[in-house]
């Protein structure tokens, strides 16, 4: 029978496969059995109680060599002290470094050459691998589906349940296709594609399903852009996004520090390249994008399915037919202090964030340096720029955009999430309007009663140098 | 409000709902990050929903117009919501601020996966029922907000007044609801299994 690449990750990870005599372990359908985990990450604020859990029942963790550690959330980008945000994150942090030395897990603290924003940090590091099943309590574990790699979110319980048994039950999510055809035009980013699929099918579009991307569009991009659009999978509901690794993925992977060596390189790459969707598998649902339509997106609402492109105004409540989306946008027009037929053009913004596990990799930091260059931050706007690990800041500063950065008025911060959700000190003031190329524009996200704009590093760039969102085709 | 519970889960719940007529409520909404710093479990309710909550960042000041904070809906012990609650972000913070309230059972039009799978870890009960019910239940409660609404996990049944649903919920959930499941142990029981399944896979995934 032809199976998708889900199917294929799935099927070789229920335990009882190979197990003959545990047969309560899977059910008859299949649908729901025990999965395996091959990778644990974890950070800071979703482990605390898990660790705690244990302790209580006196278990252990199971595989410390499968689990990584990072701190990035509660974090400060102005200093390396793990005290510069105060003792409540200083506390969480030092319990986070007490309990990775207790059950003998390595950690990438504040300061280490390795440390990172958790999904930024795995990746270059070569953690994650096609085929993995990949966890992290922390809803963009998406991201690594880029690796085709079945990577998804968790709570601290279950957090708890793979440190004690490397495993998690599951029941199979449904699947989704997500095909964009064609090339995309000039100046538009794997952000722009992802917000559009968003907008096109909804905040919960995806909900219950596990989407594989692909298309001419999807297989042109490099691995960075491939983990831009995996990262907000959960933005659009779903459960995990896949991409199926293919020669870009190997190029990648190969030599980096934790990728397979030698002949194990060569059994892995010739196991990775099964893994596709077969012709003729179905999908649950299947969504068509044409890449040729896209443009630079900018959401306008209070959820990311709230998104136009730039040069679209701002729409109205009758807009929209269904009564709970026409409710959504009253209350999002009200938040963001909008008026419909608004052009964003028009629209001030007094602060920009470029950073977050969706948009903080090198390539990022080049697409938001190339506009940088071409101007100065508009009076009034604070900016900042926040690498996503210690080796995005080492290899843009080799390639001195932190130069650019600060020479066109931008702060060049230290590593962390940062704004993104602000945890530490990188908070906005109730009013602030930012474009940010974070993941989620949900009210107070940035800080109680500021406002949010998602877009893409170089719509980011360009709204910090103009003083309101611009179209970044015009810098191009 | 009552509940009876098996020996360590949760059967039939009765009490008094408190209506938030609004879809995609996210988990910055249910608990914003300030408050993720702790390193425990609990305290998490005094926080709840607290930029909708509360008119000030000090938490001194209600929100009047909140419907949490009106006094009919003191005691509530059951959340009515609409479609996609519960959207955002994986912490569990969300469902341990709610049950920490003191809800017990949440009736949503639908749920976002991640914390629907948080509740049923802590033993919140998630209800998901048609728009058109959910609809009659928010006018029920709005006509008369000492309706007790009953839900019934056993049954899978939701009923108020004159108004009786039945939901879906996965057998599995039910069970971990029901029994109160210490799910860790139960899995840990699969030892020899989960290590057979390591020792078959070539050595170059073996970590």
């Amino acid at each position: 029978m032809a199976t998708t690449l889900y199917d294929k990750i799935w099927q070789d990870h229920m335990i009882d496969k190979n197990t003959s005599s545990s047969p309560s372990v899977i059910d008859k359908e299949g649908t729901e059995g025990l999965m395996y985990i091959d990778r644990h990450l974890i950070h800071e604020v979703t482990s605390p109680q898990a660790f705690a859990g244990l302790d209580d029942k006196n278990r252990k963790v199971r595989c410390p060599q499968r689990t990584f550690a990072t701190m990035d959330h509660s974090i400060s980008t102005r200093s390396l002290a793990i005290d510069a945000c105060g003792p409540t994150n200083q506390l969480q942090l030092q319990t986070l470094a007490n309990n990775c030395k207790k059950h003998g897990i390595s950690l990438f603290p504040v300061g280490h050459q390795k440390q990172g924003i958790v999904h930024v940090m795995g990746p270059e590091l070569g953690l994650i691998q096609p085929g993995m099943t990949v966890v992290c309590g922390d809803s963009h574990t998406a991201t690594h589906g880029a690796f085709g790699a079945l990577a998804f979110g968790i709570g601290t319980s279950q957090v708890e349940h793979v440190f004690a048994s490397q495993t998690l039950k599951q029941s199979k999510a449904k699947s989704m296709l997500v095909k964009v055809n064609g090339a995309l035009p000039i100046g538009i980013t794997a952000k722009d594609v992802i917000l559009a699929i968003i907008g096109e099918i909804g905040h919960a579009g995806a909900t219950g399903h596990v989407i594989e991307y692909s298309g001419e569009a999807i297989s042109a991009l490099s691995m960075e852009e491939r983990m831009t659009v995996c990262n907000m999978s959960i933005e659009a509901g779903a459960k995990a996004g896949l991409i199926a690794p293919d020669q870009t993925t190997f190029d990648y992977l190969e030599g980096r520090e934790y990728a397979p060596k030698g002949d194990d390189w060569n059994q892995a790459v010739a196991y990775w390249k099964g893994l596709v969707t077969d012709e003729g598998a179905e999908f649950d649902s299947v969504i068509e994008l044409n890449a040729a339509d896209i443009t630079p997106q900018v959401t306008w609402g209070t959820n990311p399915g709230q998104v136009i492109g730039v040069n679209t105004p701002v729409p109205a409540v009758t807009d929209f037919d269904d009564p709970i989306d026409q409710d959504s946008a009253v209350k999002a027009l009200k938040y963001m202090d909008l008026t419909p037929g608004q052009k964003l053009s028009d629209l001030a913004v007094n602060n920009v964030f470029i950073g977050s596990c969706t948009n903080g990799r090198i390539e990022d930091m080049r697409a938001a340096a190339a506009i940088a260059k071409q101007g100065k931050v508009a009076d009034g706007v604070t900016a900042i720029v926040v690498p996503g690990s210690v080796a995005v800041k080492k290899q843009a500063e080799e390639e001195q955009l932190d130069q650019i950065f600060v020479e066109a008025g931008f702060e060049w911060r230290l590593p962390g999430c940062s704004m993104c959700l602000g945890m530490n000190d990188d908070i906005l003031q109730e009013g602030d309007r930012c474009a940010s190329t974070s993941n989620r524009n949900f009210e107070g996200r940035q800080g109680r009663g500021a406002r949010t704009h998602l877009v893409s590093p170089a719509m980011a760039a360009a709204a910090a140098l103009a003083g309101h969102f611009a179209d970044v085709r015009d810098y191009q | 409000m009552t509940t009876q519970t098996s020996p360590a889960g949760i059967d039939v719940h009765t009490g008094t709902a408190a209506p938030l007529n609004q879809a995609n409520v996210d988990t910055d909404q249910i608990i914003p990050k300030q408050f993720l710093t702790a390193v425990t479990r609990s305290g998490y309710g005094k926080h709840l929903f607290h930029d909708w909550r509360y008119l000030d960042q000090h938490e001194q000041v209600l929100n009047p117009e909140f419907s949490l904070n009106k006094p009919e809906h003191q005691g509530a012990s059951i959340l009515l919501v609409r479609e996609n609650f519960g959207c955002g972000s994986s912490r569990e913070h969300a469902p341990w601020s709610l049950d920490d309230y003191g809800f017990k059972v949440l009736i949503a039009t639908s749920f976002a996966d991640i914390f629907y799978g948080n509740c049923i870890n802590n033993q919140l009960l998630p209800v998901q029922l048609e728009s058109d019910q959910m609809d009659q239940l928010f006018a029920l409660v709005e006509q008369d907000s000492t309706t007790q609404i009953t839900v019934n996990l056993q049954q899978q049944t939701v009923t108020a007044g004159d108004l009786s649903f039945g939901f879906d919920i996965a057998e599995q959930h039910k069970n971990n609801l029901l029994k109160g499941l210490d799910a860790i142990g139960q899995t840990l029981e699969l030892d020899a299994q989960i290590t057979a399944f390591e020792n078959s896979r070539p050595a170059w995934q073996q970590a």
